[in-house]
């Protein structure tokens, strides 16, 4: 059972990203909005998935580089403390996307992949990827990191996969009930600060993982 | 500081923001007739229930003599809900506010006390010249990655004039804005197409072509701006010259659809060379080619050579002298001044290539002096208008430029403030309780709205 958790957790991160509306869904109706088109608001989410997944296929990458050459705890205590250094830098970072509303659909896909990177998406990949434990027995914190490991670039695509079907399926879903009913009026309240959640996020992220490392 | 839900004055859509609650307050650039005393941003109390109703009830002077506030804006508003460069939480707080002639910008606080402002920050003109490269700041946009103020000119008083950018957050001078300007040399105003990342400037003059007034061998040479420019937003680049003919001097105020779908706009032209007469242009696109036409034209009207300042005795007749124009956020209603004439005039413009005049009133005047139910005649002439975010209210004042002003109207303006009332299907009546007599010394120039005006905000949905 707990090895499904992971694979939970990565859907879940990939779903949360994909309801924020710095990431994309917003983007993609302001296309339809702009060209009167449903099938623009579609055709957009297309190549802001894609550029997501780029930005964390580059995390997934290099854990999965990492992992071969470093031992586990020395790579969970790097990984709490970028985490943590990340959340206190977005806390003072200061981000403005750089693109206009004529966008080719490349473009999109690369101010996808720099606003992913910027908010730091795959970093919070990190501690799932290196089997961060949902309990807190040691042996289970084992079994994950086999369970990753020993799959190998099987895992590490499903992972990404995974993630970003499920980035894409809630952005997907948000897009077409504001473009067809909805309206984007609702944002005026509802756009919460994602951002700080974020921020605290990361850094609890970061916390926990270095108190699992270092017990 | 991040704040948890949007600025409660952002909107999507400029219709979404014709909802707003009505504003009950104003911010006015009020200056020294003189130049000897502080310039200020004054406040005027706008709401009907209160007992200062119509009344300036703050003033911030500003650190220093001679800096001729003329306009001004707010760091943030609707466009930093732009989807593709989002920073919702912010506040529209602060506002930015340029002297024309010091090059001097002043950043004020509204948010400790939203009726008495006070200043944070003073960017000095040598931190704008050294890393601008330009001088005489005037329009100011709140833009998705940055403020855009516009600036007449180098610091010499020579061209060319353009636009600066400030950071959003510290407010510094980042530096010119342009990559690639093309033939453009003279500036003025500024608008933005945010659906289209196209931007539009005007040109009036070069500072030494304005600052010791109107030059009529300039004017008559056709030296001043009779140019709309069209850029690209993202690449920062040139596009295209649309030449309005150089008989038509000083294109100023530039006013495009609120609805960022819609590619056109309207530009006011001052004075045609021809006939003494005014227009508004609107630019539009067809076939991927921008263009503008004449869509209004307003004759001089035949006076006496004693009733005109020494200026116009020749001409025989006063010109009508569009000197601003505001759209409402529906693109339904287009306000003009007349500053020459006193004519203030609505038209319906829901068709922009026919606009249809709906109503008009009068006050002031280089001839007329027409009376407002609260006084006795007046000069100066409608100038400044701003419009409230719902469309019901509009606002102006009837200083132009203070070394313009002596030209045309000699004797010396008398500052003052008033309020239509606008029919929401067309109709202007004066607020017969609203009338704002500057201070002695002092004369008023743009206002703006609290939460947000009908030019304060740029909108990147329809």
């Amino acid at each position: 059972m707990n090895a499904v958790w992971p694979w939970v957790a990565l859907a879940g991160l990939g779903a949360f990203h994909g309801l924020n509306p710095a990431m994309g869904w917003l983007f993609a109706v302001a296309l339809g909005l702009q060209r009167e088109s449903r099938a623009a608001v579609l055709q957009a989410l297309l190549p802001i998935a894609a550029g997501h997944a780029l930005s964390v296929a580059a995390v997934i990458v290099a854990i999965s580089v990492l992992r071969v050459f470093f031992d586990i705890t020395a790579l969970e205590i790097s990984a709490a403390v970028a985490l943590i250094a990340f959340g206190l830098y977005r806390l003072v970072a200061r981000h403005r996307g750089r693109a206009g509303m004529q966008v080719s659909g490349a473009q999109l896909l690369l101010w996808s992949f720099l606003m992913a990177t910027a908010h730091g998406a795959g970093l919070m990949l990190i501690p799932v990827l290196l089997g961060m434990p949902i309990g807190d027995a040691h042996s289970e914190h084992s079994h994950h990191v086999a369970a990753f490991s020993s799959i190998g670039v099987g895992a590490a695509l499903a992972a990404l996969s995974i993630h970003t079907l499920a980035m894409l399926a809630a952005a997907g879903a948000v897009a077409i009930v504001v473009y067809e009913w909805a309206g984007l009026a609702f944002l005026r309240r509802s756009w919460i600060n994602i951002d700080l959640i974020w921020v605290f996020a990361l850094i609890g992220a970061g916390v926990i993982l270095l108190v699992m490392a270092l017990r | 500081m991040a704040t948890w839900t949007p600025d409660p004055t952002f909107y999507p859509s400029a219709r979404m923001a014709m909802q707003a609650p009505a504003e009950k307050l104003a911010y006015m650039a009020i200056l020294s007739v003189e130049g000897t005393e502080p310039d200020a941003l004054g406040v005027v109390d706008l709401d009907p229930q209160s007992s200062s109703y119509g009344e300036l009830i703050n003033r911030t002077p500003m650190p220093n003599a001679g800096d001729e506030l003329h306009h001004f804006g707010w760091n943030a508003c609707s466009s930093a809900l732009c989807p593709y460069a989002p920073h919702p939480h912010v506040e529209r707080r602060y506002l930015i506010v340029p002297g024309l002639r010091s090059s001097r910008i002043h950043i004020l606080d509204t948010k400790p006390d939203p009726r008495a402002p006070q200043i944070i920050k003073v960017i000095e003109p040598e931190e704008v010249h050294r890393r601008a490269g330009y001088s005489r700041p005037h329009t100011l946009h709140c833009g998705p990655e940055g403020i855009y103020v516009s600036a007449l000119g180098a610091p010499d008083g020579e061209g060319p004039g353009g636009i600066l950018l400030l950071d959003h957050d510290a407010f510094d001078v980042l530096g010119r804005w342009e990559v690639d300007r093309g033939p453009q040399q003279l500036a003025y105003d500024f608008a933005w197409h945010l659906g289209h990342d196209v931007q539009i400037t005007s040109e009036w003059g070069t500072p030494n072509m304005i600052e010791n007034g109107l030059v009529p061998e300039l004017l008559l040479g056709s030296k001043y701006g009779h140019q709309l420019h069209v850029w690209d937003l993202r690449r920062r680049k040139h596009v295209q010259s649309i030449d309005l003919g150089a008989e038509q001097q000083l294109v100023l105020e530039l006013r495009q659809a609120r609805d960022p779908t819609k590619a056109y706009g309207f530009a006011g032209v001052v004075i045609s060379l021809k006939d003494l007469s005014s227009s508004v242009w609107l630019w539009h696109r067809s076939n991927g080619q921008w263009a503008a036409q004449k869509v209004i034209e307003i004759p001089a009207e035949p006076a006496e050579p004693d009733q005109l300042p020494p200026l116009l005795k020749g001409f025989k007749a006063v010109p009508p002298l569009i000197a601003d124009i505001n759209l409402s956020l529906d693109d339904r209603f287009l306000y003009v001044s007349c500053w020459g004439t006193g004519d203030f005039r609505q038209y319906d413009v829901s068709d922009p290539f026919h606009p249809r005049l709906t109503d008009s009133v009068r006050l002031g005047g280089i001839v007329n002096h027409s009376p407002h139910p609260a006084s006795g005649p007046l000069n100066g002439g409608p100038q400044m208008v701003e419009v409230s975010r719902d469309g019901r209210r509009v606002y102006f004042t009837n200083g132009l430029y203070r070394a313009w002003d002596a030209q045309f109207y000699p004797e010396g303006i008398k500052g003052w403030m008033v309020k239509c009332d606008a029919d929401p299907n067309g109709g202007l009546k004066l607020d017969p309780e609203f009338f704002l007599p500057a201070e002695e010394g002092f004369r008023a120039h743009q206002i703006r709205l609290e939460g947000g005006d009908s030019s304060s905000d740029t909108f990147c949905y329809p």
